[in-house]
């Protein structure tokens, strides 16, 4: 353990710091107020100064006697391809409507895996779209139009 | 007996036809997600939060209870079958349990788990329903200072269970209460870090967290490396233990269940705990510890027993104090929020049929359990057989559709991409993601008591310190703390922590 040091956790300390900072920085354009009286500040720039300590505290640790920690590979396709997927879907749900939305949604999910056949994902999505319209919108009565503004309706 | 009456209460309400019903769909629902490697019972719960909002208050708390522990009791079916534990407090069950299906003895294993299971969910339950009112009591007495400093403690002995280094867990609880303040101020109103979005004006939605954390970045975890699922799942033939299995499992069952109940109170993981320290002490009692490891059906009927007991006792904070001891109970309190109830130690007085229906559910969920899973085990070794390209698609659609469906806000869509990417990332570091849910959970908590604390004591902090039962929780708290980063104690932990790897 000793001497060692760990990418994985200097690259967590680091988005702690990262992400503490911004809500440092956030913090300190709200009303901070007195100790009686805390403003909207006050609270997450404490809570913020701590995550930007721990992480520092990390790094240093990451740098002199760090965490052995295999990182293993990424799977940026996945990644990439499931991030696409939600958004599209977050972004076309009222748009598209229910029905086009979950297909293509469902047609990219399967696409993060690299071992998919062309006709196994159509065959999946297809499945999934009409399993999740019977249970969300027929089973469920969910409030979504199956087809959206953008298709005419 | 005021004990006898309250559970009089609490079954004729879960017994009502609508109740059984969805405390049958629960535990099947929760079965079939703990048997399927891949996904956990937090994000089950999660995606399935939004399902439950169109019933009744306490029929709605059932069913996603029994999903809880019903993914539990499904974990241990995968352990022992392929040896691929489906939730976190099976991996000890794996060892022996998978041993025994090898030398074809799976049935008995099988059994062991499910009748020391359904023993300790029967005790865990009476245990439940007789500490709560006290409990409870004891919490109304509570003021802000109290709460502050209680949900400081639980936050901080979450901590001394997470895996990982006590430093990390510390951060992810900080950024869960960090990101905990996206959203309102409750005083005065201000939007913070909403980036002038309307939609982030109500904060963040804790299911997307859930999703996010514990459905996406598990996926992402998953397709690292794709080999193949097809697992060779282990034939059952005769179920049922023979006289000698019969005889070994009964001290370790009783043992189990004790160490079950008491250790699933802790926050933080109390069923991962108990599963492996169950295992750890059965197998230094044991006259035959050479055993272990090789099929000892102790190894099996314990840490079962044990896990089952903590995941009952597990809702004692919840129900009594409104704090979460882990992420799925951190769910429950936003499904009880969602119905208009404040988790907390009203709920007893003020909603006692669906306090007491809730635990008279869990014991009916228990029985459901037993009789679904030994008969139907044929269906889930099938299960087994789910590739994973069709289970993951699954899983990222019925996520969105689910998160979106809570508030039809995309927003809260967009949220999972991104709390799936940041816990993919921090995980990969060595960040366990159950300590950054629950600090997000407990945030709000933990901000609203050390304000309104401070305003009745007039802006002195030393209120935290006067207040005996404040100042004992901190001291706690503060022990806890020592005991998490001194390193020789660190040491043990990873020792423990290592048999279940």
């Amino acid at each position: 353990m000793e001497g060692r040091r760990s990418f994985p956790d200097v690259l967590a300390g680091g988005i702690f710091v990262l992400i503490g900072g911004a809500f440092v920085v956030g913090a300190l354009g709200y009303e901070l107020g007195t100790p009686t009286r805390m403003g909207p500040g006050a609270f997450p720039l404490l809570v913020g100064a701590t995550v930007v300590a721990l992480g520092l505290a990390i790094v240093g640790k990451g740098l002199i006697a760090g965490e052995v920690i295999p990182f293993g590979p990424i799977p940026w396709r996945a990644v990439a391809v499931i991030v696409l997927a939600v958004l599209f879907f977050g972004f076309t749900i009222r748009r598209l409507g229910f029905v086009p939305t979950t297909a293509v949604t469902a047609l990219l999910t399967t696409l993060a895996s690299a071992r998919v056949r062309l006709l196994t994902a159509v065959a999946v999505a297809a499945g999934l779209t009409v399993a999740s319209t019977l249970i969300f919108v027929v089973g469920l009565q969910l409030r979504i139009p199956l087809w959206g503004p953008w298709l005419g309706f | 007996m005021e004990l006898l009456d309250n559970l009089a209460l609490g079954f004729s309400t879960a017994l009502l036809v609508q109740n059984v019903l969805y405390c049958f769909v629960g535990v099947l629902l929760g079965t079939a997600v703990g048997v399927l490697p891949g996904i956990g019972p937090t994000a089950t719960v999660a995606m399935l939060l939004p399902i439950t909002f169109s019933f009744e208050p306490v029929t709605a708390l059932i069913m996603l209870a029994g999903i809880y522990y019903g993914a539990q009791y499904g974990g241990s079916t995968t352990a022992i079958l392929i040896n691929l534990p489906g939730e976190s407090s099976a991996a000890v069950t794996a060892l022996d349990g998978h041993e025994m299906a090898r030398q074809g003895r799976a049935g008995p294993a099988l059994a062991a788990a499910a009748i020391g299971s359904f023993f300790a969910g029967t005790v865990a339950t009476l245990a439940l329903a007789a500490a709560a009112p006290p409990l409870a009591s004891v919490a109304l007495k509570f003021g802000p200072a109290e709460y502050f400093s209680l949900v400081l403690f639980g936050l901080i002995v979450s901590i001394a269970l997470a895996r990982g280094t006590a430093l990390k867990a510390l951060a992810m609880i900080a950024l869960g209460v960090l990101l905990g303040t996206v959203g309102q101020d409750i005083y005065t109103g201000t939007p913070r870090f909403v980036f002038e979005q309307r939609e982030l004006y109500g904060g963040l939605d804790f299911v997307s967290v859930a999703v996010g954390l514990f459905g996406v970045a598990e996926i992402l975890r998953n397709l690292e490396n794709e080999q193949t699922r097809t697992a060779i799942v282990s034939k059952v033939t005769n179920l049922w233990p023979t006289r000698e299995d019969r005889r070994r499992m009964v001290a370790p069952i009783l043992r189990g269940t004790g160490l079950g109940a008491a250790l699933g109170v802790l926050p933080g993981g109390g069923h991962v705990l108990a599963s492996f320290t169950s295992y750890a002490v059965e197998k230094r009692v044991s006259k035959r510890p050479q055993e272990f490891g090789r099929g000892a059906i102790e190894g099996v009927a314990g840490p079962e027993s044990a896990n089952n007991a903590a995941a009952q006792t597990s809702f004692i904070p919840l129900l009594t104090l409104g704090l979460p001891a882990h992420p799925v109970m951190a769910l429950m309190i936003g499904a009880f929020i969602v119905h208009g109830i404040t988790p907390g130690p009203n709920v007893i007085n003020e909603e006692p049929a669906l306090f007491w229906g809730l635990i008279a559910s869990m014991w009916i969920g228990n029985v459901l359990l037993l009789l679904l899973n030994l008969p139907l085990i044929g269906l889930w070794v099938r299960m087994l057989r789910i590739p994973y390209q069709v289970l993951f698609p699954m899983i990222i659609l019925f996520a969105a559709i689910g998160t979106y469906s809570l508030s039809f806000n995309a927003y809260d869509v967009y949220a999972i991409a991104f709390f799936g990417i940041l816990g993919y990332v921090l995980i990969k570091c060595g960040c366990e993601p159950a300590p950054l849910l629950l600090g997000f959970v407990l945030g709000p908590l933990l901000e609203e008591n050390l304000r309104r604390a401070l305003i009745i004591s007039r802006g002195d902090p030393s209120v935290f310190l006067t207040r005996p039962i404040s100042a004992v929780l901190l001291v706690l708290a503060l022990a806890a703390l020592v005991v998490a980063v001194l390193p020789t104690i660190r040491q043990r932990r990873a020792v423990v922590f290592a048999e279940e790897e």
